[in-house]
């Protein structure tokens, strides 16, 4: 590609009303007019069909050689439109589309959803409910990090952590089809509580389970964290600041890599977040290795609270008892004709949430995940805007991988935990 | 390399000090038409021309340091004469609280764009356009971000139908994607769920009781 200067400077000096046109003399624009210069620049396209575009990403990428001058991401390939669908379902009709939203974490998606809607409503989930939320958003959570940990080693050459990787998940996928009966999209949280109660013998299969996934971190930790190609590959990659950080709205682990101590959790508990200890690990460096290290050490943070979770929760209700806000027990239907008129009020109409508006926002394992729920006293949100967490972290990925080469914005998009049913809602 | 650290200041907000902030804006900055807890959360409404003045103070003031714009987003009111709520959220890091900043608009009049006070917002103003339609003056990089290349409209108007208006359809004879008008075999279901006995309804020969229940509604 060539070009005049004299048309670079025009617009570097003019373009931006940094100088007026008559201060421009007449022999620097005739000077400068005799000289041209090769820039030799490419774009790429990386996407939206690429196994480490973590769905479908579009990245145009402007090269110089094989370093990046510019990466200018193009999303919305996987947008349905579930914002618009959302206002015209009932609040209950509206609660799975979360799940498909990150499809990665889909329990902790509903709960940002489930404390909206009972902000909005008032109402609060019995203590059982509680603790059976807390324990699956950090099942959830583990589900999450085993994929993005494994997934940005496949991105960087490391094949068999995925492999190990995906025998665990099976393990806690399980966990979730027995509570809620379905793998992936639950629905299993809902305004008030949850769906149902746990099957017996669940809380021994997942105290079992938490006594032996710590070694399992132990393996994953053996292949990646001292291993000299990871270390290479990831290590001083992808550098950004607490500054940077802040300002570009990171949040969760990316913030966190960045030294900046923020968990919601911790800070602004919901829940039942507050009746457990757990730490909160942040990292000096900010780049690749360091968001790396953070999910690993939250993996085992993740145990922790689970533990103590199965510890402390005790038998109890799981919804709440308002028979206009969750459904009677069946039994109850076949006999009450007052509960059966609740049952199909319920799923026909749903409940009126009074008119207000609210920001709530919990730490899902990429960060924080906010809805803001405004409702007008009808049965359906007139208003949900969902706050998904990669759109601002892929917003940065021009900062990012600004001079970086290319094998290294994969794996800049790898420890970002990109996933595009969140990005592009 | 990982510190296990929890600093003191990672402690729940309390509600008196975001009420002493609402009382602190009240008082401090000209042009906030109102600034009070709703909720339990911050709010404050301003109008757009004043927005910049207040986000620089709500950024860089001591006692509000909003570090983080978490989110942006717009509401549609379309009985209103300025239909579009801009809504702001932001949260400080280090004070732990947030803080919601809601301007108002309408079609034509653009928002002052808050990109250069936190390069985040490029992203959000770009959905927001998208979505509603709304113009951010100063944002250099105004261009649509969710929906297709090339589409028309902003969806989450609330007079732009669910369905949209445009289908997009792979056709084998000419082997390419085609759009066409929206077709539907069955119109979509809209139910009214105010239900007549709890709704205002004058039933025939009912008019007297129904005068009487407005009366009592207003002496309340």
């Amino acid at each position: 590609m060539t070009q005049t200067v004299k048309q670079d400077l025009e617009s570097e000096l003019l373009g931006e009303g940094r100088l007026p046109e008559s201060l421009l003399s007449e022999d620097v624009a005739d000077d400068v007019e005799r000289r041209t210069v090769e820039i030799d620049s490419h774009a790429l396209n990386f996407g939206p069909q690429h196994p480490s575009a973590h769905g479908v990403l579009r990245l145009v990428l402007e090269m110089e050689g094989e370093v990046v001058a510019r990466a200018v991401p193009h999303i919305g390939l996987l947008h349905r439109g579930t914002e618009k669908l959302i206002e015209y379902k009932t609040y209950q009709k509206a609660l799975p589309y979360f799940d498909r939203l990150d499809y990665a974490s889909p329990m902790c998606e509903e709960h940002a959803f489930a404390l909206a809607t009972e902000k909005l409503l008032g109402i609060e989930a019995p203590e059982r409910a509680k603790w059976i939320r807390v324990i699956f958003a950090e099942i959830t959570r583990i589900l999450n990090h085993i994929l993005n940990l494994t997934a940005m080693g496949l991105d960087c050459g490391a094949v068999t952590p995925a492999l190990w990787g995906y025998e665990e998940r099976e393990k806690l996928i399980e966990f979730h089809e027995a509570a809620s009966g379905a793998r992936f999209h639950a629905n299993y949280f809902r305004p008030g509580g949850v769906a149902r109660d746990l099957p017996a013998g669940l809380e021994e299969k997942i105290a079992n389970w938490a006594e032996e996934f710590p070694s399992w971190i132990d393996d994953l930790e053996g292949l990646l964290t001292e291993n000299r190609i990871w270390k290479q590959r990831t290590v001083g990659i992808g550098v950004f600041t607490s500054e940077q950080a802040l300002a570009w709205g990171f949040s969760g682990p990316c913030l966190r890599g960045s030294g900046v101590p923020w968990d919601l959790r911790r800070s602004q508990p919901y829940d039942n977040y507050d009746k457990v200890t757990f730490n909160v690990p942040v990292a000096r460096h900010g780049d690749c290795y360091d968001r790396y290290l953070i999910r690993v050490a939250e993996l085992r943070e993740s145990v922790k609270i689970i533990r103590q979770g199965l510890e402390q929760i005790k038998p109890g209700p799981v919804k709440i008892q308002d028979p206009k806000f969750s459904a009677p027990p069946r039994a109850v239907m076949k006999r009450s004709m007052e509960a059966l008129i609740h049952h199909f009020k319920l799923f026909t109409e749903g409940y009126h949430v009074p008119p207000g508006a609210t920001y709530t926002a919990v730490e899902t394992p990429k960060g924080e995940f906010g809805v803001y729920l405004v409702a007008d006293g009808s049965n359906r949100p007139y208003r949900c805007k969902i706050r998904p967490t990669g759109f601002s972290h892929l917003q940065a990925i021009d900062e990012l991988s600004r001079r970086s080469m290319l094998a290294d914005t994969v794996a800049i998009i790898g420890s970002l935990d990109l996933v595009f049913g969140e990005v592009d809602r | 390399m990982v510190d296990d650290q929890a600093p003191a200041s990672m402690q729940a907000p309390a509600s008196s000090s975001l009420s002493y902030l609402a009382f602190v804006l009240s008082t401090s900055l000209p042009g906030i038409s109102s600034a009070a807890l709703e909720g339990g959360e911050l709010v404050i409404r301003t109008h757009r021309e004043r927005l910049i003045p207040l986000m620089l103070l709500l950024r860089d003031d001591p006692r509000f340091r909003c570090e983080q714009l978490m989110d942006l987003c717009g509401v549609d009111f379309p009985q209103r004469e300025d239909r579009f709520d801009v809504v702001y959220n932001l949260l400080s890091v280090s004070h732990n609280h947030r803080v919601r900043v809601i301007v108002t608009t309408d079609e034509l009049e653009p928002v002052p764009s808050v990109h250069t006070l936190w390069p985040c917002a490029t992203w959000w103003e770009r959905e927001c356009y998208d979505l509603y339609g709304v113009l951010f003056s100063g944002q250099p990089d105004l261009r649509r971000i969710l929906t297709d290349y090339g589409f028309e409209g902003h969806p989450l108007r609330k007079d732009f139908p669910l369905t949209g208006y445009v289908e997009v359809r792979y056709d084998p004879e000419r082997r390419q994607i085609v759009r066409e008008p929206v077709s539907l075999t069955q119109d979509f279901r809209d139910f009214d769920f105010v239900s007549p006995w709890e709704g205002v309804l004058t039933l025939p020969g009912d008019e007297r009781a129904h005068e009487l229940r407005q009366i009592m509604q207003k002496l309340k």
